[in-house]
């Protein structure tokens, strides 16, 4: 029997928690009921990116997308879509159906933007199966280049391309490797930095969990290019599934002998490991990677000397993220012309971010650098939740800046974001809206740096713990005339005298909102007021007589009894007990608490 | 995996597993599957349009399923869609008729009249 449907079911982590797979296991069964489980393929594949809607299920070929799958609604989906041909429209994404068609993936506005090479396999295949990466020409390009090319030709190849660092940084890969290459040794290591620590960052989980053997081929090109046999996945341990699915894909790519001793019958040895780290934000710094996998403290040594002289176990090394190695067997076989006529010219290539705080369509997504702010949280994010104002969107996580709406329309790439006082980071991007207040976000960055700070060198350990001390009294109306003169000096201290990236990053946070937002931190400290009423030291919860009738909503929701008032009489609040829950003001319904 | 040439006869060979999910330009053949489609033998229909696009290895159409198309007393249908979504409506399929539309129309580029929902009005 021919096959003729194939159902695909997200089994990234965000829809694994939604219990996917027993939605698999459910297909299964109904469709063995209906007698056509042999027409029909089930596959559980990486990440779909549109995490907002999951658990997600496609069928192919007609690709009808459908969203939030429940294992209740299987049954339907079986004996109407998959028997009959009558697509659920009930459980259909959001903007799919237009008029009478129903829109396939790709034309749907989350996906018709984006252009995906580091997450070209990401719910498209099986990331249990070498087949399927074969099947979309895996491990073509390490063959060709072990068979046909000679190490540098391979270095000249993504120098060319003009690929730039996808952790953060944006330095030019191919210069890196070439770093590596130049130095002689008896051993070199290529090292993939999985390391991902930023708040709201998952694009590296996603791509290990989506499409494990790209990154395998990457490392092993990368490995023939500088003349290394061994090579490590420095991966945190709180990613279980991304490193069940990676050892897996190792063990895969060791039996077809793509990986171990003379492959393709070219002489080149190479062989890949795990290391797991403790998920030490610290350790996605290079030189604190490789003292974590050597065994000592995750902390950074100032450089140089590079890891590319004198790296893991004082040999040449080349380190770089899981993304940016996603990109390099792509770009070895569709060629430097392809990947550069995409991105912007000193930028080519695409960009994963991962959108989430108060955007519709949190999840990932890929587009070419260039692309606007605009575009992403409009298009492709659908906006901000509730159709509330937009604020800011923080880039580059904590080390990162935020970006407003006078910048809506810039074009994205590791330029342009330095120019306007943020970074590229990682990719993560957290929105924000009207209801955030930006002296308490700039708080919770620096709660996370400083408690991730190594306390290796002065001006990162306490300075970021004297710059939480700032920001926690301004938030709390204890702030003084002196206090933003200090968090500028203290900020530009740490920034200028820190180690590593860790602390010369971490006031820009700070910085950055200071200023564009100079006013809201005004208010704090001369108003002792929150305009966005966020900080419950400066807040009070109040009735308004003129508008409460009595129905005692509020009283029976308020957790710490402070509410009084009896039936259709005007209530009232006890300010030294509130604790400015706000349940009350989501209970009334007649807009009769207010908050200032 | 010794070389090249074997890593590329194996994605070819694997390569018709992921097909589906690619998206291809050209004809969309939708079979009615409706209660009626079914119950005139629309199932083999759909199954040896299936197979030939398979065993021909075209990869300028796919096939798929919709409910029904309206007119029962026709049945089994299947409607080809080109890529401008032009539609053609063929009507009483038989496997002999899946062969020909294969070979005349999705091939040669011809609607093969014989079997078009006009022919039998």
């Amino acid at each position: 029997m021919t096959e003729r449907t194939q159902i695909l079911i997200c089994g990234g982590t965000g829809c694994l928690s939604s219990k996917s797979d027993l939605i698999k296991a459910e297909f299964d069964k109904h469709l063995t009921e209906l007698g056509i489980r042999n027409e029909v393929r089930l596959v559980l594949t990486g990440c779909f990116g549109l995490c907002e809607k999951g658990p997600v299920v496609v069928v192919y070929p007609d690709e009808t997308f459908y969203a939030h799958v429940e294992i209740k609604d299987v049954k339907e989906i079986c004996e109407e879509h998959i028997y009959k041909g009558r697509v659920v429209e009930r459980k259909v994404v959001e903007g799919a159906i237009d008029e009478d068609k129903i829109k396939s993936l790709k034309e749907l506005a989350f996906y018709e933007p984006q252009e995906r090479i580091a997450l070209r396999n990401c719910g498209v295949i099986d990331p249990l199966q070498i087949d399927e990466y074969i099947a979309r020409d895996g491990y073509i390009a390490l063959a060709e280049m072990l068979t046909e090319k000679t190490p540098q030709d391979v270095i000249d190849v993504i120098k060319e391309s003009g690929l730039r660092g996808r952790g953060g940084g944006g330095f030019p890969t191919g210069l890196k490797w070439q770093f590596a290459a130049n130095n002689d040794a008896d051993q070199k290591y290529v090292i993939c930095n999985a390391d991902e620590g930023d708040p709201g960052a998952f694009m590296d989980r996603a791509i290990l969990e989506g499409d494990p053997h790209a990154v395998i081929e990457a490392m092993a090109l990368c490995g023939y290019a500088i003349g290394a046999t061994e090579g490590y996945v420095y991966i945190r341990a709180e990613y279980p599934l991304a490193i069940e699915r990676l050892k897996n894909a190792i063990n895969q790519a060791k039996e077809y002998n793509l990986l171990g001793k003379n492959i393709f019958g070219s002489g080149f040895d190479f062989d890949i490991k795990l290391k797991y780290g403790a998920g030490a934000f610290v350790c996605g710094e290079e030189t604190a990677l490789i003292h974590s996998m050597e065994g000592h403290r995750g902390e950074p040594t100032t450089k140089p000397p590079f890891p590319a002289e004198s790296g893991f176990w004082g040999k040449p090394t080349n380190v770089n993220n899981v993304e940016t190695y996603a990109n390099v067997p792509v770009i070895i076989r569709e060629g430097v012309e392809w990947f550069r006529s995409i991105g912007t010219e000193k930028s080519p290539g695409t960009k994963v971010f991962s959108l989430a705080g108060k955007i519709n369509n949190v999840g990932l997504i890929e587009v070419p650098m260039g692309t606007t702010l605009r575009e992403v949280i409009y298009d492709i994010g659908g906006g901000i939740v509730g159709g509330k104002k937009f604020k800011a969107v923080q880039t580059g996580g904590p080390s990162g800046g935020c970006l407003t709406e006078e910048d809506l329309d810039t074009p994205i790439d590791f330029d342009t974001l330095v120019a306007k006082g943020s970074m590229m980071g990682s990719g993560g991007m957290i929105v924000l809206d009207e209801d955030d207040c930006i002296p308490a976000i700039a708080k919770f960055y620096l709660e996370f740096t400083q408690e991730e700070s190594c306390g290796k060198c002065t001006p990162c350990r306490v300075g970021t713990r004297r710059l939480l001390e700032l920001l926690e009294n301004i938030t709390e109306g204890k702030g003084d005339a002196f206090s933003l003169k200090e968090l500028r000096r203290l900020s530009t201290v740490i920034k200028e005298t820190s180690l590593c990236g860790l602390g010369q990053s971490a006031p820009n946070p700070v910085l950055s909102t200071l200023d564009k937002f100079e006013d809201e931190y005004v208010a704090h400290i001369k108003k002792k007021a929150c305009p966005a009423h966020q900080c419950t030291d400066l807040i009070q919860v109040l009735i308004d007589p003129n508008e409460c009738i009595g129905c005692t909503a509020c009283k029976r929701v308020c957790p710490v009894d402070c509410i009084t008032g009896d039936v259709k009489k005007v209530h009232s609040i006890n300010q030294m007990d509130c604790t400015k829950c706000k349940a009350c003001y989501d209970a009334c319904k007649f807009d009769a608490i207010v908050i200032r | 995996m010794k070389s090249l040439e074997e890593l590329k006869q194996l994605r070819d060979k694997v390569a018709k597993q992921v097909d589906m999910r690619l998206t291809k330009n050209g004809f969309r053949i939708a079979v009615g599957m409706g209660t009626c489609g079914i119950s005139s033998g629309a199932r083999p229909i759909l199954n040896a349009f299936v197979e030939e696009v398979g065993k021909k290895n075209l990869d300028n159409a796919i096939v798929t399923q919709v409910g029904c198309i309206g007119k029962c007393v026709l049945e089994p249908m299947a409607e080809v869609f080109d890529a401008t979504g032009g539609k053609t409506t063929y009507c009483k399929l038989t496997e002999e008729a899946v062969q020909r539309i294969i070979e005349e129309h999705i091939i040669g580029g011809n609607i093969v009249k014989e079997f078009e929902i006009s022919s039998f009005e």
